[in-house]
């Protein structure tokens, strides 16, 4: 996504568009621009504008339209100006969600991000083949779904496996899912597990970049492994580190199916993260205009988050530039 | 530095095995009678081996046997379930595609007036996470009357992608231009040398965003969650989901639940063994760009 919006801003500047380029340009940027380019361009663009207006910029106003409304879906929204925002601030189950909601991101993402590089570098250093990396990402095949349920299964207080073994050592079960200290961590770690791979396997490609000879020259002078990955790896991967972080804190904050399988957000709001909380006001309660007001927030939290990311991190450069 | 590696490959074994157990439970939980299993929880191997719930998950049980070996009586279409999953993905997956892939074209190789504003603009949408449209969107199909319909599910994401989009575009640019100029020179039209020649120098990108697009649009829990609530289309994940909440707490079919998640998860294990490695790599390649 950073990538993404960096490369474009390049390409504009790279590829003359509007203004008669010279000769030379113009062979290099496409084929001779014709007059009947222009509808028919306009024609394989249609479909694309199309579904950006009706399904994407329509539905964006409309809902910050609603967010300051009264809607209950079967009678037509009614304008009521802040009133809902009020309800926001005053709402403590609304803060309770965002602060488990950052719980929550901030475990899987420390966690995801730390295990994801750490099992990268060793894949990098042992020279391990696709199979290995392959294998890596099966979790992310699979919905949220199956991973809730697989461990759900695997982690009952009775009959799991995992809790068997805890029954073993300790003498007695952890309840994951139905304690309001195990929740959140428990719901984290299954998302760490569904992501690790697909992050690893991302973090890999980054460092296949770095030349092999920067490390044989860190050798020569007699650089351990360890000072090898904190003076050369990190610093050379910190743009695919920002982004694997920004991808994960968006994908993160807006978790959904993990939870709605497994603890529907409990016990008693233990792990009811936003996304959880807006779903339940919308179809639970059917206050529309509500739900449109939080998701309004959340979409901002996530703007001003990722804004403070890039910034912090300066991330289109690595450290050697 | 011998240690090192040890600790390294010890390291990589855990984390494998961690990957990878949860699959073989599946398989084995599957495999078990479902009360036989609440005798011996901890075996590795299936627990009083039976197929007994394959064939609840896909409905081919008599109930009096599906009650002996722990059947919750709870049902699941299974196989209208995949069926409902393979519409929806596939449907949505070919249709994003290829009109991503004409739009890239438009962008990529054709010089018009407005081209890159309007790129610009199209690509916003990559910044704006899709809880903030989701909800609208429900209200805009419920509104054209197309909850529990195909077309609801497909709609919103059919026709526009700005990741697709920009994917394609950018191996499009880097494309040479000698046959097109070539084609151009014998007469070709735009529309000509788009599908003739550069669509199909562009089947492997477009391979990768298929696969991608397929998987995602496979696992996708909350817009069918949102749109329907109904049998007929309902895909896999939500059916699973559905199995699972109406059974009954204490005596969940664990078993049963198993077999159909199995049964589930097969179509992308069967991706995987296909595709795995250009999956791998094109995981790569759209993260480095």
């Amino acid at each position: 996504m950073v990538t993404t919006v960096q490369d474009s801003s390049a390409q504009v500047v790279r590829g003359p568009a509007t203004t008669a380029p010279p000769p030379t340009a113009r062979r290099r940027t496409g084929p001779a621009s014709r007059r009947h380019d222009t509808w028919v361009a306009w024609l394989l663009v249609a479909p694309a504008i199309l579904g950006f207006g009706v399904f994407f910029a329509y539905p964006m106003l409309r809902g910050v339209y609603l967010s300051f409304t009264e809607f209950h879906i079967l009678t037509p929204p009614v304008f009521t100006g802040l009133a809902n925002i009020q309800e926001l601030i005053h709402d403590g189950r609304f803060w309770h969600s965002l602060g488990v909601t950052a719980y929550f991101v901030v475990l899987s993402v420390v966690l995801g991000v730390g295990v994801s590089l750490i099992t990268a570098v060793v894949l990098h250093r042992l020279g391990v083949n696709t199979t290995v990396r392959g294998l890596m990402i099966l979790p992310f095949l699979i919905s949220g779904v199956v991973t809730a349920l697989v461990w759900t299964w695997m982690l009952d207080p009775q009959l799991g496996i995992v809790n068997q073994l805890i029954t073993w050592v300790t003498g007695e079960p952890i309840m994951f899912f139905g304690s309001g200290g195990w929740a959140v961590p428990t719901l984290a770690a299954l998302n760490v597990w569904k992501s690790m791979g697909y992050n690893a396997v991302l973090i890999f490609a980054g460092l296949q970049t770095i030349p092999a000879s920067i490390y044989e020259a860190g050798r020569i002078d007699g650089a351990s492994e360890w000072q090898m990955f904190r003076s050369l790896t990190l610093p050379l991967l910190r743009p695919i580190l920002v982004m694997v972080v920004i991808l994960n804190v968006i994908s993160a904050t807006q978790v959904f199916d993990i939870v709605q399988v497994s603890t529907k957000g409990g016990p008693a709001d233990a792990s009811l993260v936003l996304q959880m909380y807006i779903y339940d006001k919308a179809f639970g309660q059917f206050d529309f205009g509500y739900a449109a007001t939080m998701s309004l927030a959340l979409f901002l939290l996530l703007v001003a988050v990722t804004f403070t990311q890039l910034r912090m991190a300066r991330a289109g450069e690595s450290d050697t530039n | 530095m011998r240690i090192g590696r040890t600790v390294a490959w010890g390291y990589l074994v855990v984390v494998l095995l961690v990957t990878i157990f949860p699959f073989y439970w599946i398989l084995r939980t599957a495999l078990s009678n479902n009360f036989a299993m609440s005798t011996d929880p901890s075996s590795l191997l299936p627990v009083d081996f039976t197929w007994g719930p394959f064939k609840r998950a896909l409905g081919l049980a008599t109930p009096a046997k599906a009650a002996a070996e722990g059947g919750s009586g709870a049902k699941i279409d299974l196989a209208l379930a995949l069926w409902n999953s393979v519409v929806y993905a596939g449907l949505l997956t070919l249709c994003t595609v290829v009109f991503s892939a004409l739009a890239a074209y438009a962008f990529a190789r054709l010089r018009w007036k407005g081209r890159d504003v309007v790129f610009g603009v199209l690509l916003t949408a990559l910044m704006v996470p899709s809880v903030f449209t989701l909800l609208p969107n429900f209200v805009l199909m419920k509104d054209l009357g197309l909850l529990n319909t195909f077309g609801g599910m497909i709609l919103p994401g059919a026709f526009f992608s700005a990741f697709n989009i920009f994917f394609l575009r950018q191996f499009m640019l880097g494309l040479s231009n000698e046959v097109e100029e070539a084609a151009i020179i014998d007469g070709a039209g735009p529309l000509r040398v788009c599908f003739r020649i550069v669509l199909p120098m562009s089947v492997a990108p477009m391979a990768t965003l298929t696969l991608l697009t397929f998987i995602t649009t496979w696992n996708d829990y909350f817009w069918p969650l949102l749109v329907t609530n109904d049998e007929s289309v309902r895909p896999l994940t939500l059916a699973l989901a559905v199995f699972k909440q109406s059974s009954p707490q204490a005596s969940l079919d664990w078993a049963g639940l198993m077999a159909a998640t199995l049964v589930a998860a097969l179509p992308m294990l069967l991706l995987f063994v296909v595709f795995g490695r250009r999956l791998v790599n094109s995981i790569g390649f759209t993260g480095i760009k």
